[in-house]
């Protein structure tokens, strides 16, 4: 019986897995693994394929910031309606509602600071319901998703008899 | 100054015969860096973060000093809870439990506190190299079963009995074994007990290292768990396997307690103890390490799949290994010995993996290949193990 989670996790950490490793891997046929695939894109559990880029590795020149905005919940509608307001911006690119103190977490990547300036203060700040916003800009990143940003670790264990 | 060295060695360890395949070990380790290493026993992972995290704040808590002989109450505390709820193992922590310097100090420990000269201990080849050796520096007289691949290398009932003689100690059995991957089933052990019952002044040493690394979806059984066996077997296990703790240099033993009081006695005048760091680390390993281990035994598993099917794909015979993580694939009929196989295989493809006869004559004709290294590496080791073995067909041609 093939373990979905078991083969989300694997293409979660490297979307590349040849179809037919998979198999190898998951003791199952390859028909069997592009058919769960199939379906998880069909249940929406799969939405994606992205890389992994390390962009301070290239030219470009850009910031991620995370936005902390508290707002007020509308009538009926909660938080989700503010929330959708903020998400449909395509420099949005990660919007979750968060406990604690404030509300929405708003991440954008691979901008400039004029542009992240220019957006909070044009397009969120004034926003009716919205009560204050903190910006924030990540300075560096050591790890995300789960991926170092370091360098990768080398194999040099010696042979020994054992 | 004209000195004899040779001659001032003891004629135990001069009777111990240098590896063969030191020159190999050598030539690959010379070779580091260009080539893939499928050779090494040990695991690719690096211990989990909150283990070596104990390790650290032990350090700077200024842990620094001896423990108690037998280690730290604490950490056989651990231990004992740790064999219960994984094995279902029941160890008086006070007693029963001895820290020792990894499983290997546990093996020379048991060796010298059990054997008298000229005593018998019956070991299960191909095998872990230290087992011969370790009887024979004790003065003991290893007796060699050569368990066969058609018995997925399992020990059986009729081998084990035709090996007994009065002067039998111990038996080492060693599953999920290195370097067959072989494991015995609770089936397999009984048909084991069953001799042994009828020999009942024959310990059973069980050595238990890669006891997390069983993929036979099962959890695995050791000798111990049968209660007419339990008074007689020392387990023998430790962290370097299933928790990849094998710079710490960490391990225990666990069995009657007159026994373990009396390595301790050796253990005392050798070792002094365990190091202190790696058992305040093993504390943590024991109590919040599973999820970690567990993680990295499906890993191993998802390898060794592609391990096989890449044995297969290269056509090379290999008994499906069911746990630790090597594969000991046959390569006969391709026209070499073990040793030049895998010389050629270094030099010609870059790949480094360990001739058979380095765990026992009848280990001769295979090659044992380690999976603990990344897929990246064993997929493109596997596709030329392929190549090189398609080269080797054509000479033969």
């Amino acid at each position: 019986m093939l373990n979905r989670i078991e083969l989300l996790q694997l293409v979660e950490h490297n979307a590349r897995v040849k179809i037919s490793d998979l198999a190898t891997m998951l003791n199952a046929s390859e028909e069997e693994i592009a058919a769960e695939l199939e379906a998880c894109k069909k249940d929406n559990v799969i939405l994606g394929y992205t890389t992994m880029i390390n962009w301070e590795k290239t030219e470009r020149e850009t910031v991620t910031a995370l936005i902390e905005v508290r707002i007020t919940p509308q009538r009926n509608q909660g938080f989700d309606k503010i929330a959708s307001q903020f998400y449909r911006y395509p420099q949005v690119s990660s919007c979750f509602l968060m406990s604690g103190g404030f509300d929405l977490m708003l991440i954008i990547e691979d901008s400039t600071l004029r542009e992240v300036a220019n957006f909070v203060s044009e397009k969120i700040a004034p926003l009716e319901g919205v009560l204050s916003t903190a910006t924030h800009f990540i300075l560096k990143k050591y790890k995300s998703n789960g991926t170092l940003f370091t360098q990768k670790p080398k194999d040099d264990r010696e042979t020994i008899v054992l | 100054m004209d000195i004899d060295y040779q001659s001032k060695i003891s004629k135990v360890v001069n009777g111990i015969a240098p590896s063969a395949i030191r020159r190999f070990f050598d030539l690959a380790n010379e070779m580091k860096g260009e080539v893939i290493s499928l050779s090494i026993g040990e695991p690719d992972f690096v211990t989990p973060w909150n283990i070596r995290e104990a390790g650290i704040f032990s350090l700077e808590d200024g842990n620094t000093h001896y423990s108690p002989n037998q280690g730290y109450i604490e950490v056989r505390k651990a231990i004992s809870e740790y064999l219960q709820r994984r094995f279902e193992l029941k160890y008086d922590p006070k007693s029963q439990i001895l820290v020792t310097v990894g499983g290997s100090e546990a093996l020379d420990l048991i060796a010298r506190s059990l054997i008298d000269p000229g005593d018998e201990v019956i070991i299960l080849e191909p095998c872990f190299v230290a087992y011969k050796a370790t009887v024979t520096l004790a003065h003991g007289v290893p007796v060699v079963i050569e368990t066969k691949e058609e018995d997925e290398y399992r020990l059986k009932p009729e081998a084990l009995e035709a090996a007994i003689t009065d002067k039998t100690k111990y038996i080492i059995l060693g599953y999920p074994g290195n370097p067959t991957g072989a494991t015995m089933s609770r089936e397999d052990l009984a048909a084991i007990k069953d001799v042994l019952v009828r020999h009942p002044d024959i310990f059973v040493v069980s050595d238990e290292l890669y006891s997390e690394l069983s993929y036979t979806g099962e959890r695995p059984v050791s000798i111990a768990n049968f209660p007419e066996m339990y008074d007689r077997t020392i387990v023998v296990n430790g962290f370097s396997k299933s928790f990849a703790m094998t710079g710490w240099r960490i391990g225990y033993m666990a069995g009657p307690a007159p026994l373990v009081a009396a390595m301790n006695k050796v253990h005392q005048y050798c070792i002094m103890c365990s190091p202190t760091t790696a058992q305040y680390a093993v504390i943590e390993a024991c109590r919040n390490g599973d999820k970690e281990v567990d993680e990295m035994r499906e890993e191993y598993n998802r390898r060794r799949r592609v391990i096989i099917k890449g044995l297969t794909d290269a056509g090379l015979k290999c008994f499906a290994p069911t746990g630790a993580f090597y594969a000991f694939p046959s390569i006969e009929g391709l026209g070499l010995s073990s040793e030049k196989f895998c010389e050629r295989f270094l030099m010609e493809k870059k790949v480094a993996i360990v001739p058979g006869n380095a765990f026992g004559k009848c280990g001769e004709g295979h090659v044992r290949i380690s999976y603990a290294a990344s897929m990246e590496n064993i997929q493109e080791a596997m596709k030329r193990l392929k190549e090189f073995v398609s080269d080797l067909k054509e000479e033969n041609k």
